[in-house]
């Protein structure tokens, strides 16, 4: 019966993001970095050779201009895409898994389990994470597992605080006490019968993940605490300031990659809002009562606000 | 009365465990790593260093040969008496004078950014809740977002970039020029206020989405309930509806997320020193890594912290006006 349930949520659901414009924006910002990323690199310089004159402004052969060891920054930043869309995925990837496993957990037993766990939660949440994660990352030798551990550690704690308290949710009612008297197994019962209907918060929640883990990622590489030895968007912010970008006049070098980021970013930003849209009952029943209102200015008082009695 | 005693005391208690954990966590840390951490700090500075730093370095690590135990327990104690060993980078002076002055100005830059973006940004989502559809509420949130997609330094780089190399409207590096001397004299505090301009306005510009954001959505959850129905009805003026009944009450949420965020930002205005050279904690930081000075980035962690637990307890006192629950 669950299995039923869940293909009608999805459906319904890739449904309303496929017709949700700024959803459709956001994809589409984000699925085109990828792909230019994947398959980019086949087409552009090498971007670790020598090429040109350094820092030479943008030209027919170098369109965004040489870094300065002379290499191709057009080669650098779609290079530089590859790994870091990679470590930011995949870090997304774990830090939900991880935030929905301790959340979860945290929400479901409740009493001391909960207090214990969100504790646990607190802390790392109150925990400043820049200055943790260099520490961590000096230790350790550079690396991408280097990164992407340093970035799920400190990372977990908000998505398992929020998945916690909808998990809280969720847990009082009546289909969970159900599964409970028909004496389905605890574990079960979360990961069978409790996450499926989370999945547009677990989504928004690897969305909002990996836009974290992307920030982190590329500010920790810009320290100068990555490989400096591999092409990525943070490590070409690197070598741009190391190489005096600033001073130089040279804006090429490190225009390209932030502007990067920050569309990858903002796409994915973009994606939550949507999904938000598409599942937030709020939201849908104020979409449905403003097509009833007439169009143009509301009167100048107070904009109605859609009541939801559950 | 009792009762909000009893809150601080048990926010406090809260603030002492995070301190722990984070005191813990610094010490084992090195400790846990693949290999002997003396091995790797001497190999890592093999022959940079003169004798006495690598001693200097031993000490501050307890890496002696007392049982694990016995380290945790010197450690704890020095920490206690402000010992927190001696940096490498600028050796041989203690960590502890290092970081003092530096404190205060991330404290002054950071704190400054974060109360003006905090405020801003609360207002503007007020106002975009209270007008839903309107042009401010449509055009503002994305538009915010964009910013807020951008790192903190990259954003920090074009600024300097445009208004401190290409206009020259503003300096380019430092917390005051050298024509001043440091005090508690005018042309000091105009001077430092001007370098201070174009760092916390990029970190404005970054973090107000969040807080505008954050506060519409509460806002517009408590303009469903039923005493914002009641005040209409009564006839009570707009304004008044929405700044002291609407907006009073969303506030709350949004500042218990304001404590939390402050880590998140103080992350990001670490990296945005670091491109203007101000001389505060983020500054240090890079000086620490490059110099791979493990005790000065250990002292770095522990200061920013303990001010970011300091900060979180202000802002509990803070509810404690603002929410009368907690009085009770």
């Amino acid at each position: 019966m669950s299995t039923r349930l869940n293909d009608s949520i999805l459906i319904r659901w890739l449904r309303g993001i496929l017709t949700n414009k700024k959803a459709l924006a956001g994809s589409f910002l984000v699925l085109s970095f990828i792909f230019i990323a994947f398959v980019g690199p086949f087409f552009t310089y090498d971007p670790n050779a020598f090429l040109d004159t350094p820092l030479s402004p943008p030209t027919f052969t170098h369109w965004f201009g040489t870094t300065g060891q002379g290499q191709d920054v057009l080669a650098q930043t779609i290079s530089g895409a590859r790994q870091t869309l990679l470590i930011g995925f995949c870090t997304g990837f774990f830090v939900v898994v991880i935030g929905a496993l301790i959340g979860g957990i945290s929400g479901y037993y409740g009493g001391r389990v909960d207090d214990v766990l969100s504790m646990v939660i607190n802390v790392f949440l109150v925990m400043p994470g820049l200055p943790l994660m260099v520490i961590l990352a000096s230790w350790l030798p550079p690396g991408p597992l280097t990164l992407m551990g340093v970035l799920v550690l400190t990372g977990w704690a908000w998505n398992a605080r929020v998945i916690r308290s909808q998990m809280m949710a969720l847990r009082g009612r009546d289909f969970v006490s159900a599964a409970i008297v028909s004496g389905e197994r605890n574990i079960r019962i979360i990961v069978i019968e409790i996450m499926p209907r989370m999945l547009s918060l677990l989504a928004s929640s690897f969305i909002g993940a990996s836009i974290y883990a992307i920030g982190a990622q590329v500010g920790l590489e810009f320290l100068g605490l990555g490989d400096v030895s591999t092409v990525t968007w943070g490590t070409n912010l690197y070598w741009a300031s190391n190489d005096l970008a600033l001073l130089t006049g040279s804006w090429w070098t490190f225009v390209p990659t932030g502007l990067s980021i920050a569309f990858v970013s903002f796409g994915l930003t973009m994606i939550n809002f949507g999904i938000d849209e598409v599942t937030n009952p709020r939201l849908i029943s104020e979409r449905n009562w403003r097509k009833l209102l007439p169009k143009g200015k509301m009167n100048d008082g107070i904009t109605p606000v859609v009541i939801n009695h559950d | 009365m009792s009762k909000s005693i009893n809150y601080l005391l048990r926010r406090l208690g809260f603030y002492a465990i995070a301190a722990w954990a984070a005191l813990t966590l610094n010490f084992f840390i090195p400790r846990m790593m693949p290999g002997d951490p003396a091995a790797i700090i001497f190999a890592r500075f093999r022959g940079k260093l003169k004798p006495e730093a690598m001693n200097a370095l031993r000490e501050t690590f307890g890496l002696t040969d007392e049982p694990l135990l016995g380290q945790y327990f010197t450690y704890l104690k020095n920490l206690l008496t402000g010992d927190l060993g001696i940096s490498i980078a600028y050796f041989p002076q203690p960590v502890t004078d290092i970081i003092s002055t530096a404190l205060l100005w991330t404290i002054f830059l950071a704190g400054i950014s974060l109360i003006i973006s905090f405020s801003i940004g609360t207002l503007l989502g007020t106002l975009a809740a209270w007008k839903r559809g309107s042009k401010l509420d449509s055009i503002l949130p994305p538009a915010l977002a964009l910013f807020g997609a951008f790192p903190y330094f990259w954003l920090a780089m074009v600024a300097l970039f445009i208004f401190g190399f290409g206009l020259g409207w503003f300096p380019l590096r430092h917390a005051y020029g050298e024509h001043v001397t440091p005090g508690l004299n005018f042309p000091f505090i105009i001077d430092a206020i001007y370098h201070a301009i174009l760092p916390a306005s990029t970190m404005i510009l970054v973090s107000l989405g969040g807080w505008m954001l954050s506060m519409r959505n509460t806002m517009i959850t408590t303009l469903g309930a039923d005493y914002i129905t009641f005040a209409h009805a009564k006839g009570l003026p707009s304004r008044m509806i929405m700044l002291k009944f609407a907006a009073r009450n969303a506030i709350l949420p949004n500042f218990t997320g304001f404590g939390m965020a402050i880590g998140f930002v103080l992350s990001g205005a670490l990296l945005t020193e670091i491109i203007f050279s101000y001389p505060g904690q983020g500054y240090l930081l890079l000086e620490a890594v490059r110099a791979q000075d493990f005790p000065l980035m250990q002292g770095l962690f522990m200061t920013i912290t303990l001010a970011v637990l300091g900060a979180n307890w202000l802002v509990d006192i803070a509810i404690l006006f603002l929410d009368p629950r907690t009085r009770r």
